[in-house]
């Protein structure tokens, strides 16, 4: 599959501020690439450069195959973006604002009508057509602003934040609607949101006072975490000093940590040493002392533990780690 | 060339979507017709010409066209539009010369609007009609420069006040540039050729030649450039200030 965002070398300085620093990445048809990072990283600007809304400092940016910087025009019009904060025209209705949108993009006639209304149907805006987009909620707001991403159906999708300030169901939405445009496109999305990345990307970047710092499928991320295959089990109270000491005990198991304490139940994670499959000794170690489990469980690994280790310690590595 | 229709188009409507524009042409309106009876002593002159109505404009304009200008790029600034304006498959000069071309538009319709003072005139007398009609070409000329001082102090600024205010300034300067005023300012330091230049800038010479029915084509360049170099200086301020 083709490569339809090319970032090579990016770099961006403002002042002595450096904000994007060597950034290369690509992005191919099919992909949903999640950008995380913490806030002031560098994810708003690198998409900012992407879309051609500030030119680079250095190094270049391709899309569809255009260079932003030489041919701006052509690479616009296969990108759909929706900026942070998803700003849109706040006098205008989202009819109005829509109309105008599909006009700029070319759209005409029977097409652009066709177009307008299964876009209006898929978000869901057609109660607030009439109104001015200055009162709607925000919610609505940032749906008004993806509506106007996609209506063009371009090939590549920038979403900054797309799922910020909506509820749980209307975020729900959002991702399922991604979801269903995904093979078609490349698609960035930048979030704050750790499930998100789970529920949605096929990939992961890691960016962090503007470096690249990991690249790979959220399962490779989860792997990084020291809860990564950990196991996680509920025993009785009674038994909890006698299972801790047990399984601490085996020469997999790096350290056993109690969690939630409850009156009758204790839950505790097992982690492994090395991140190596401990479930199968944990079951037997189980079996074999009759120790009843409530509950027992593999853990894939906590993303938001190796997000904060990530951002916070290998920048000073500076080292992008690719899988 | 479409492009800049749709964005006009938008632009345009824009400003019937607030009282904005009500606002502006009531005001304009009662201005010019203040002006035109009391100060400009239409009546008392009796003369068949609009000469008393013209004459103010140039000072109603600096007080009204930086109003106009003022949110052209400030709002989408503050707003966060700008960034998706910017980012369609348009070109900064498509951009610049749509917003423009809409207030531009605008304010023609307000100053048509002024039609009923020519009307009175040839009810009461014959009026050179020609000279009329230089007159409103003159003014709709005046007029289009301080808008494109306004839009590029816009640019500079998120914030409407100091747009409003920094415009004035400057379309006051550009009022008064041939006289004393404006001119003294200069006169210590510059060489007489800069002040001379300066003096030459003035709307008021300009525009007074061209509303006696003078239509001399340097007094048209020297609003055209006027206009064309004060969208270029838009153009550049954008390209340095969208992004902060």
């Amino acid at each position: 599959m083709e490569n339809l965002i090319e970032i090579s070398e990016l770099r961006k300085s403002f002042g002595p501020l450096v904000a994007v620093d060597g950034v290369s990445l690509q992005i191919r048809r099919g992909e949903v690439l999640g950008f995380l990072g913490p806030n002031g990283a560098g994810k708003s600007t690198t998409m900012k450069m992407i879309t051609g809304f500030i030119a680079p400092t250095s190094g270049s940016v391709r899309v569809c195959g255009h260079d932003v910087a030489t041919d701006p025009i052509a690479a616009k019009r296969c990108i759909g973006y929706l900026p942070e904060g998803a700003p849109a025209y706040g006098e205008m209705t989202p009819a109005d604002f829509l109309d105008f949108i599909a006009d700029i993009r070319e759209l005409r006639g029977a097409q652009k009508e066709a177009r307008i209304r299964e876009i209006v149907g898929k978000i869901h805006l057609e109660h607030v057509m009439n109104q001015t987009i200055d009162t709607l909620s925000k919610g609505f707001k940032r749906r008004v602003g993806l509506a106007q991403a996609i209506l063009h159906d371009p090939q590549v999708l920038v979403l900054d934040e797309p799922t910020d300030g909506l509820d749980p169901n209307q975020k729900h939405e959002v991702r399922s609607l991604i979801g269903e445009m995904a093979p078609n496109k490349a698609i960035v999305i930048s979030t704050h949101i750790l499930e998100e990345v789970d529920a949605l990307c096929t990939r992961t970047a890691i960016i962090a006072r503007g470096r690249l710092l990991f690249s790979g499928t959220p399962t490779e991320l989860e792997a990084r975490s020291r809860y990564h295959n950990a196991v996680t089990l509920t025993v009785a109270a009674a038994q909890f000093d006698a299972v801790s000491a047990a399984l601490s005990a085996l020469p997999a198991v790096s350290t056993v940590e109690a969690r939630g304490a409850g009156a009758t139940r204790r839950q505790l994670t097992v982690i492994p040493r090395d991140g190596q499959a401990i479930i199968e000794t944990v079951q037997q170690t189980g079996r074999a002392s009759g120790w009843a489990f409530d509950e027992l469980y593999v853990e894939s690994g906590h993303l938001d533990e190796v997000f904060r280790t990530i951002t916070t310690t290998a920048g000073n590595a500076g080292e992008v780690t690719r899988t | 060339m479409s492009r800049i229709g749709t964005l006009f188009a938008r632009e345009f409507r824009g400003y019937f979507a607030t009282p904005v524009a009500y606002v502006f042409i009531v005001i304009f309106l009662f201005l010019t017709g203040l002006f035109t009876f009391y100060m400009g002593g239409f009546y008392e002159r009796s003369q068949a010409d609009l000469e008393p109505f013209f004459r103010y404009h140039p000072w109603l304009y600096m007080l009204l066209i930086p109003a106009i200008s003022m949110r052209l790029w400030s709002e989408e600034r503050k707003s966060g539009t700008i960034e998706l304006l910017m980012t369609l498959p348009v070109s900064l000069l498509e951009v610049v010369l749509g917003k423009f071309l809409a207030a531009w538009a605008f304010t023609a319709i307000a100053l048509a609007l002024t039609f009923p003072i020519w009307v009175t005139a040839n009810y009461l007398g014959n009026p050179d009609n020609t000279v009329i009609a230089a007159g409103y070409l003159g003014s709709l000329l005046m007029a289009g420069g301080f808008l494109a001082i306004g839009a590029c102090i816009s640019a500079l600024t998120k914030n409407q006040v100091i747009a409003f205010v920094v415009s004035f300034v400057i379309c006051f300067a550009f009022n008064l540039s041939g006289f004393p005023l404006v001119l003294d300012f200069f006169r210590g330091w510059a060489p007489q050729a800069i002040v001379d230049v300066i003096g030459s800038f003035s709307f008021l010479t300009h525009f007074t030649s061209i509303q006696k029915g003078v239509i001399d084509l340097r007094d048209i360049i020297y609003f055209a450039t006027l206009i064309a170099f004060w969208l270029y200086a838009n153009m550049l301020a954008i390209e340095a200030k969208k992004s902060s």
